[in-house]
């Protein structure tokens, strides 16, 4: 710092560490909830230090679900969630390094065109289309399938402009070089590009994770059978219940699951996240 | 645009490009399409037969009461979550990028919201200030307030405010963090030598300096707001209660699947396609701006 003023940073510190409590408080609140049996959250003021019913509580949502809600067992829910996000992930991640490669590295006619029209897309996200893309989707017989969850959210402009913008920093000479040793398209792609472009897909990978994992919309309406369902939806179920209160010990332990595998990404893999969200932004 | 370098080979790019391209048409430009197309069209009640009616339904929209209110409510609410969640992280970048030490451990602990999905984020309020078991409505009625968002409009659009702020803090805070520390020491130095109390320093330096990224971040969080909060608003309070919390999005979902009106949700669609496109062109002018610089 500029100078020593023991008071402001004293000030700085207690100001951070209040506005993190504030930020933690729904967090330690559902944790709490989610270690109670129903009863306990019924008189109040709610307790504010966790039960003994951790085990009961999330072996139940884990295997048996709420009953309430249609009683998907959420382990099934987050079985859905993974194949989602990781299809989403790995599908967007590899066709956008082809395409990129190809407008990048190749002369062919109506390669500028093709990238635009990857490029428009960058500007609809599926919130505003929602109808006819359902409509596509129904055609296609892709309801109530692990396809019709990931492939149309696959095609994502982001990523293939991440990559275009990366490829074009890459030696001109590693080309050339690689062509006069007689290596042909396929190689230098394989063997050279691939092995270069390593971090920005390990970053790519842990955004799209997320962005995969925390789908609601688009889940929401390709999924009419429960054995389909995602968790980041199926919570919604839970909370808007006919006729009866949500069972909330149960609702905040699956809130809990949900939340578990994204924020384990970003919490192990921070540089990567950083990286990633600042140069999708770019 | 292109390497000086470059392969040729006759069907190669083409198979490469497919299946984005492919992707692209089938789920983004194709149904982008029948939205415009459907726009300008009206079904009857039991959608045999569909009449081409120009402009009608975007006229209509502009004169219903409803859709008027779910305009002023989006834009209230973009402007709250974006002003509430942008000044949170400012304040915070700010302090955090004062310690030394502890820095780090800061940054992890805020970073996590943001992997939360927002729905997820909006039970986590909604459970808080739950009327009848939430800790937060407790206190408010302690402190002589009733919450209660299922009847009260006002309560339910503060809810779901503070449940999307929240969720957008941890983005806010990284870039507003990164373009702190990009500002050369030596500018706050030579003020700090001329007598300028941080406080002076801050509002004369540091945040002329910052405006940027500051604008950068609006846009994004228009967005986002815009669009992203659907998960929030659908699974707490359902647009409800009597609209209160109906944002656009929210609304094209509604009319469209649970009205079947689709002329009608069409045309939203058209018109929130084309605040997207504006709000990405003014995105997409201001980084060539920041290139040139």
């Amino acid at each position: 710092m500029v100078e020593n003023r023991p008071y402001l940073t004293f000030a700085s510190h207690v100001i951070v560490i209040i506005c993190l409590a504030m930020i933690m408080l729904p967090i330690w609140i559902a944790f709490v909830a989610s270690t109670h049996p129903m009863e306990a959250l019924l008189t109040q003021p709610i307790p504010m230090w966790p039960g003994d019913q951790f085990f009961e509580n999330y072996s139940t949502v884990l295997g048996a679900g709420i009953q309430a809600a249609g009683g998907v067992p959420v382990g099934t829910m987050m079985f859905n969630s993974l194949v989602m996000a990781l299809s989403i992930t790995i599908g967007k991640i590899a066709i956008s390094l082809i395409a990129a490669y190809a407008v990048v590295y190749f002369s062919f006619p109506f390669r500028m065109t093709c990238f635009w029209i990857i490029f428009i897309t960058l500007m609809l996200p599926v919130e505003v289309r929602i109808l006819p893309t359902f409509k596509v989707a129904a055609d296609l017989g892709l309801l109530n399938t692990y396809a019709g969850l990931s492939l149309p959210l696959i095609a994502s402009a982001t990523a293939t402009f991440l990559f275009r913008q990366f490829f074009l920093t890459v030696p001109e000479e590693l080309t050339e070089a690689a062509r006069i040793d007689g290596a042909g398209p396929l190689k230098f792609f394989k063997d050279i590009l691939l092995p270069l472009s390593r971090t920005n897909i390990a970053a790519l990978f842990v955004i799209l994770f997320i962005y995969g994992w925390n789908q609601y919309l688009w889940p929401l309406l390709v999924t009419t059978e429960e054995s389909f369902y995602t968790v980041v939806m199926g919570i919604q179920r839970m909370v808007n219940v006919s006729e009866s209160r949500p069972v909330w010990h149960l609702v905040m332990a699956t809130t809990m699951l949900a939340m578990l595998p994204p924020v384990i990404v970003v919490v192990t893999m921070q540089k990567l996240f950083v990286k990633g969200l600042v140069e999708t932004e770019k | 645009m292109i390497k000086r370098v470059v392969f040729r080979h006759r069907w190669l790019p083409f198979a490469l490009v497919g299946p984005q391209l492919l992707i692209t048409f089938v789920f983004f430009i194709w149904p982008a399409s029948q939205a415009l197309y459907q726009s300008f069209l009206v079904e009857d009640a039991f959608g045999l037969a569909s009449e081409f009616v120009w402009l009608d339904n975007f006229i209509e929209l502009f004169a219903d009461e409803h859709y008027l209110a779910s305009f002023r409510t989006t834009i209230v609410f973009s402007v709250s979550v974006a002003g509430l969640s942008m000044s949170l992280a400012l304040l915070l970048a700010v302090m955090a990028d004062r310690v030394i030490r502890g820095a780090m451990a800061y940054k992890t602990l805020l970073i996590w919201p943001y992997a939360v999905a927002p729905a997820v984020a909006g039970v986590l309020w909604f459970f808080m200030f739950n009327p009848t078991v939430g800790i937060n409505a407790f206190v408010l009625h302690q402190l002589g307030y009733d919450w209660n968002h299922y009847l009260d409009g006002g309560d339910a659009l503060i809810l779901v405010i503070i449940a999307a702020s929240w969720n957008q803090i941890s983005y806010n805070f990284l870039f507003f963090l990164a373009g702190l520390q990009a500002i050369p020491r030596s500018l706050i130095e030579a003020a700090a030598i001329d007598g300028a109390t941080p406080f002076k320093r801050f509002w004369t330096i540091v945040f002329p300096l910052l405006s940027p990224t500051t604008f950068f971040l609006l846009v994004v969080n228009s967005v986002f707001a815009f669009f992203n909060t659907f998960g929030i608003i659908h699974a707490t309070t359902e647009g409800g209660p009597f609209q209160a919390t109906t944002i656009l999005v929210y609304k094209v979902y509604n009319d469209g699947f649970i009205g079947l009106d689709l002329g009608g949700s069409a045309a939203q669609s058209v018109i929130l396609m084309i605040i997207v496109i504006g709000l990405t062109v003014v995105q997409f002018r201001y980084i060539e701006r920041k290139v040139e610089y």
